[in-house]
């Protein structure tokens, strides 16, 4: 039998995955098996322009390369099963597929709140079924709008539903303010602000007890007793690693799957994970494993890990820059590099907070991370940082 | 080899810039500007930037 490369996950990560191999010289065959039915898409519109109406879904399929129409693809096809040591997987259809080399690709999934009350109208934007029956019931006339989780995904919905014309748009959150977790109080503060002028309430410090309503929810009760009346609820609380069909083969799953610097799972000269299920140390940091759910860690992690598995090992430890950016009505967030590491240290570079703002984190006098808050010009000139991001050596925290 | 931005989708990120500089460039206010026809030497770093662009707007045309 000839060699094969089996990739679990058949989204943005996976793709690349494949892309990479046969960029770092596979010829061997490669069967990517993903339980979506669709072909990989992108999933950043889905909070944006998909459930705004104006993205259908030809423009989110990603174009494959050229070097990897060759590849098979099983999709709607689940993996339930491996066993690493006989470097086989089972699928959910029976099949086995023995492999040569096994790429985990297979993301997360929205956690769910675990609250009493109705399940009908409780909504999560992970896959583009999930976006489409959200923006079915947004456009309602009337629906009011409760969406749990002031995060990244959270605020976008919020600010997609008020650009919808959605009157009623309350967002809930136990922190208080907005992003604050990633990204600090300063641009927490600046952002509650930016939503509320346009039409964004908030409840913050506030935890959700139950879910009121019969067959479909009525409403959220919160824990101090108020309940927020909702025809539509999106809970966006956070992502589970889709890790289940890896046990039992002694990896450490306790977040995602923990990889050591060249992405190998469990020392596994043969298993890598990419994307948002990898956590991986990263050698420009601390070198503390971490999983990093941003839309640039598919395309590194595949790139890295491919060479592992190809050519036995990368040529340098993993140390990517991170960079994320979100859209929330008419503004945008551009991150390079880690503000989380420096939030203890948030200095204005440029522009004011009430205005557009770019925003330096530092960790032991160094930057190592820099955030821009507003229009294009302001997202450019964080552009102008990354540079300096890039040329810095690791740090070693305390 | 041809390169083609479809500027209904570009947002400006910039990403294309950090990956192809020879190709992509954003101008002072932020804009995208591109040349459209670089030199063949130049497809991984143009492959590359078609992968980064979050609105994947960047297409090669042979
Ligand atoms: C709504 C939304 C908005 C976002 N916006 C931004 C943004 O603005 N900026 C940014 O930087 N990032 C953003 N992101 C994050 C970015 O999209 C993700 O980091 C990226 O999609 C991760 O890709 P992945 O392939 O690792 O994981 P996923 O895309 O989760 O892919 C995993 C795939 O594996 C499949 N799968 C799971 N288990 C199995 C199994 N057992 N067998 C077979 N298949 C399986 C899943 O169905 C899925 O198709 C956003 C994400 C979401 C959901
Ligand atoms: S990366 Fe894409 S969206 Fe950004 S400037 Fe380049 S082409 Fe435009």
């Amino acid at each position: 039998m000839s060699a094969r490369i089996v990739v679990a996950g058949a989204s943005m990560a996976g793709l690349r995955a494949a892309e990479q191999l046969r960029a770092a010289g596979w010829t061997g065959a490669i069967t990517l098996v993903g339980d979506e039915p669709h072909m990989p898409y992108n999933r950043p519109p889905l909070s944006k322009e998909v459930l705004a109406g104006r993205a259908p879904f030809e423009s989110l399929a990603f174009r494959p390369r050229a070097s990897v129409s060759d590849v098979e693809w099983r999709l709607g096809r689940k993996v339930v099963a491996a066993e690493l040591d006989g470097r086989t997987v089972r699928l959910d259809d029976g099949t086995e597929l023995t492999y040569d080399g096994l790429v985990v690709a297979t993301g997360m999934r929205p956690r769910r709140l675990n609250c009493p009350g109705p399940r009908a109208g409780r909504h999560t934007v992970r896959t583009l079924d999930d976006a489409r029956a959200l923006r079915e019931e947004l456009i309602r006339p009337g629906a009011r709008v409760v969406v749990i989780g002031a995060g990244f995904i959270g605020c976008e919905v919020a600010a997609t539903a008020v650009g919808l014309g959605v009157a009623e748009v309350t967002v809930v959150d136990p922190l208080p303010l907005p992003m604050a977790g990633p990204l600090g109080e300063l641009l927490g503060r600046a952002l509650r602000r930016r939503h509320e002028e346009r039409g964004v309430r908030f409840a913050l410090g506030a935890a959700v007890a139950a879910f009121t309503g019969e067959e479909r929810v009525t409403g959220v009760e919160l824990r101090d007793g108020r309940v927020l009346p909702a025809d539509v609820v999106v809970e966006s609380v956070g992502s589970v690693a889709n890790t289940e069909w890896l046990e039992g083969n002694g990896l450490d799953l306790s977040d995602g799957v923990l990889t050591d610097a060249w992405l190998r799972a469990g020392g596994r000269p043969d298993v890598v994970a990419v994307g948002d299920v990898a956590r991986f140390p990263n050698a420009r940091y601390d070198g503390v494993p971490r999983r990093v759910e941003h839309w640039c860690i598919p395309a590194d992690t595949a790139k890295h890990a491919a060479r592992t598995l190809v050519a036995g090992a990368a040529p340098a430890p993993f140390a990517p820059l991170p960079t994320f950016w979100s859209d929330q009505h008419d503004f945008r967030l551009q991150s390079f590099g880690a503000p989380v590491l420096g939030r203890q240290d948030v200095r204005v570079l440029d522009g004011d907070p009430e205005a557009d703002v770019l925003v330096g984190y530092h960790h032991d006098g160094r930057l190592v991370g820099v955030v821009a808050l507003g229009g294009q010009a302001v997202a450019a000139s964080a552009a102008r940082y990354r540079a300096e991001l890039l040329k810095q050596p690791a740090l070693t925290l305390s | 080899m041809k390169v083609v931005v479809d500027m209904n989708k570009c947002q400006d990120h910039g990403q294309c810039v950090f990956a192809a500089p020879d190709v992509f460039s954003l101008d002072d206010a932020g804009h995208l500007a591109y040349v459209s026809d670089p030199d063949d030497a130049l497809r991984e770093e143009v492959e590359e930037a078609a992968d980064v662009c979050p609105l994947q707007a960047i297409r090669i045309e042979v």
